[in-house]
């Protein structure tokens, strides 16, 4: 038999056909919902008056559009949003897929509601009409976002018609140095691949440094496969997988539970299988990272300073110009000195227990720096329960920031949690696009224990200084 | 899906790199329930100013592109959110085809579903072409998807490559969600297989 890799294996074993020219349809095991990305796919249900195949397979959670604050139970505001939230209750209801609407404790975004209730398992094809779907690669699951025509189409046949992507992996060898976080790893393999590296490939990380992550810290390694432009990425379960998966809700039990973790370990990259492309980094060599411009790619160690438009080769040039400009930054300056009024803790990539634990050791017993407005938002309504019990939630806001309910909130600023204009902006988010967080705000991305050091200082800071 | 099989229009030059799923439709305007009347929008924040009026300088604002059919764009384009609204905007709008060097792949799939056709081609053609394009309303581009190929203003004629599967779909203007049901009974059979194989999913 040919060594196959982790990404081979999953797929060959959800092949429900292959065609003549390649085409194949694969099987799905999991299809999660928003409120954005699919009312067209559920009109078209009704209208070619089709059923939902497998609704117990089908997971629906409100989260881009829903208000953070705590007044939200009175009602959304904003006429559109409503409009959404309202219409992915009713169509939850109509089809019958799992729901947990705005008010349930377990209610969050979509990608940390899927681990979190065990509904992602390894071994798994995990879908959503979401980009950031790439976070369930961290259980060893294939997990990649679709567009609304795959959605219905999913919806429809439990099915996608999918090209298979080639192998790419990354290795990270190695010990992170003290005050490097997973955030950190993500953020630079994207600085050196750019946002078009993965493009076409899906992405297995490996080496001792993604090994020695906690199941959080993997998550946000793999929610930003996708700004690297990979189809997915993935990380072999191991005993930190099956320990974090054991005992949730819709994990599996008794008997289930040893024939799935039996099945489970046979899910890796076999020793001499091959990779179309490699790329080994030492983790040794990666330092707390920051974004500087506005596209994922323009990331530098927050040691570095503001680059020139002409280090830069071919189209990159101009894109550089335009991101100087949007962003407001000299060349030559260093990151250090770039002055922060806003601090975002939370979304997908960074919003788990976790993530609030670093913030809370870096901000405990001080305050945030005046006239900066800071605000964390939990990932899921139980990260926000656990925060509390663990005293976490007290810590952050004595420190001054603001405690909120779960959404996506401030990560694509859909709600009405957004930047001004002008307004800067260190974020634990993944993407820095112009106006991602409002409309000419200004966004670096950065590792929650960076974003908590902004906040205390109000400008850009090495957290090893502090 | 309207079928595609000849387009012949002017094509609008963006030579910008990574041009994203925010750029193409502001996640402002996400907040439909429908597929359609994006068009308005299509680049809205660097089609209109904060006030909603017309940037001058924008491509698509320019009198020679104000019907354009055609993007001839940077590297990457299409890169971010998995957002169908971003095709869903360029067709209502009236753009068919897209040309670069690279997609990001959410989005190259997401525009054969919508009669959209996306082009790849080497850095040397997507050059000629967006000198062409930048020649304005007189340098028209055809393109032919059954032969495959590109007729430039100058009749340059450049080949391009497509999957064989979604460029049937495209010229027949088929729905992928109709032939997969012909597979039902393949879907079933797996489905029973994989149950007994794997009861905990
Ligand atoms: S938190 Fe941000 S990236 Fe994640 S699903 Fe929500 S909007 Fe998308």
């Amino acid at each position: 038999m040919t060594a196959t890799t982790l990404y081979d294996k999953i797929w060959n074993a959800h092949l429900v056909s292959i065609d003549k020219d390649g085409t194949s349809l694969l099987y799905i095991d999991r299809h999660l919902v928003h409120e954005v990305t699919s009312p067209q796919a559920f009109e078209g249900l009704r209208k070619a008056n089709r059923p939902v195949r497998a609704p117990e397979k089908t997971i629906a959670v409100p989260d881009h559009n829903v208000p953070t604050t705590l007044d939200r139970l009175n009602g959304v505001e904003n006429e559109e949003s409503r409009i959404q939230l309202d219409a992915l209750e009713k169509n939850a209801l109509d089809f019958g897929v799992h729901y947990y609407p705005v008010d349930d404790i377990r209610q969050g975004i979509v990608h940390i509601v899927g681990p979190e209730q065990g509904w992602t398992l390894p071994g798994m094809t995990v879908v959503c009409g979401d980009s950031h779907t790439a976070t369930h690669g961290a259980f060893g699951s294939l997990a990649h976002g679709i567009g609304t025509s795959e959605v219905e189409h999913v919806l429809a046949t439990q099915t996608l018609i999918q090209a298979k992507s080639k192998n790419m992996r990354v290795e990270i060898t190695g010990k992170l140095q003290p005050g490097v976080t997973a955030k950190d790893i993500t953020m630079h393999v994207i600085g050196q691949t750019g946002t078009a590296g993965g493009t076409g490939h899906v992405i297995e990380y490996c080496g001792e440094a993604i090994r020695d992550l906690s199941m959080e810290g993997r998550m946000t390694v793999c929610n930003m496969a996708i700004e690297g432009g990979a189809r997915a990425g993935l990380i072999a379960p191991d005993q930190k997988t099956f320990d974090y998966v054991m005992g949730r809700p819709h994990a599996p039990k008794g008997a289930a539970w040893e024939a799935a973790l039996a099945y489970w370990k046979t899910l890796f990259t076999d020793e001499d299988a091959v990779f179309d492309k490699v790329l080994t980094i030492r983790a040794e060599d990666i330092e707390p990272s920051v974004t500087w411009g506005t596209s994922p790619e323009d990331v530098l160690p927050i040691t570095g300073t503001v680059p020139y438009a002409s280090d830069f080769k071919g189209g990159k040039v101009e894109a550089a110009q335009r991101a100087l400009d949007y962003m407001g930054l000299k060349p030559g300056m260093k990151l250090t000195d770039i002055k922060i009024d806003t601090v975002f803790i939370g979304s997908c990539t960074n919003g788990r227990i976790e993530d609030f634990r670093e913030v809370a050791k870096v901000v405990k017993g001080k305050k945030i720096k005046e006239g900066m407005r800071a605000m964390v938002v939990p990932g899921s309504g139980l990260v926000r329960a656990q925060a509390e019990e663990e005293g976490i939630a007290q810590i952050l806001q004595d420190a001054g920031f603001e405690w909120r309910l779960a959404g996506c909130s401030m990560c694509l600023a859909m709600n009405p949690d957004q930047l001004e204009p002008g307004e800067r902006c260190a974020a634990t988010s993944n993407r820095n696009f112009e106006g991602r967080q409002g409309r000419g705000g200004r966004t670096h991305l950065v590792s929650p224990a960076m974003a908590a050091a902004a906040a205390l200082t109000g400008h850009l800071t090495d957290i090893r200084d502090l | 899906m309207e079928k595609f099989t000849k387009v012949t229009g002017v094509a609008a030059p963006m030579p910008l790199i990574n041009i994203d799923t925010d750029m193409i439709i502001p996640k402002l305007f996400l907040k439909t329930i429908k597929r359609s009347g994006l068009g308005k929008n299509l680049f809205d924040e660097m089609r209109f100013d904060g006030a909603g009026n017309e940037i001058a300088d924008f491509v698509l604002n320019k009198p020679a592109y104000r019907n354009a059919q055609i993007i001839v764009a940077g590297d990457n384009f299409g890169c971010g959110s998995s957002r169908e609204h971003a095709p869903w905007a360029l067709l209502d709008f009236g753009i068919r085809v897209v040309i670069s060097t690279s997609f990001a792949d959410i989005f190259y799939s997401n525009c054969f579903k919508n009669g959209i056709l996306p082009i790849i081609l080497p850095q040397e053609d997507v050059g000629k072409l967006m000198d062409d394009a930048e020649r304005g309303a007189n340098a028209v581009i055809s393109i032919d998807l059954e032969s495959q190929t590109i007729i430039g203003p100058d009749g340059g004629e450049i080949s391009f490559e497509v999957d064989a599967f979604k460029k049937h779909c495209l010229i027949n203007g088929l729905d992928d969600i109709g032939l997969t049901m012909q597979k039902s009974d393949k879907i079933a059979a797996f489905e029973a297989k994989n149950t007994a194989r794997m009861p905990w999913i």
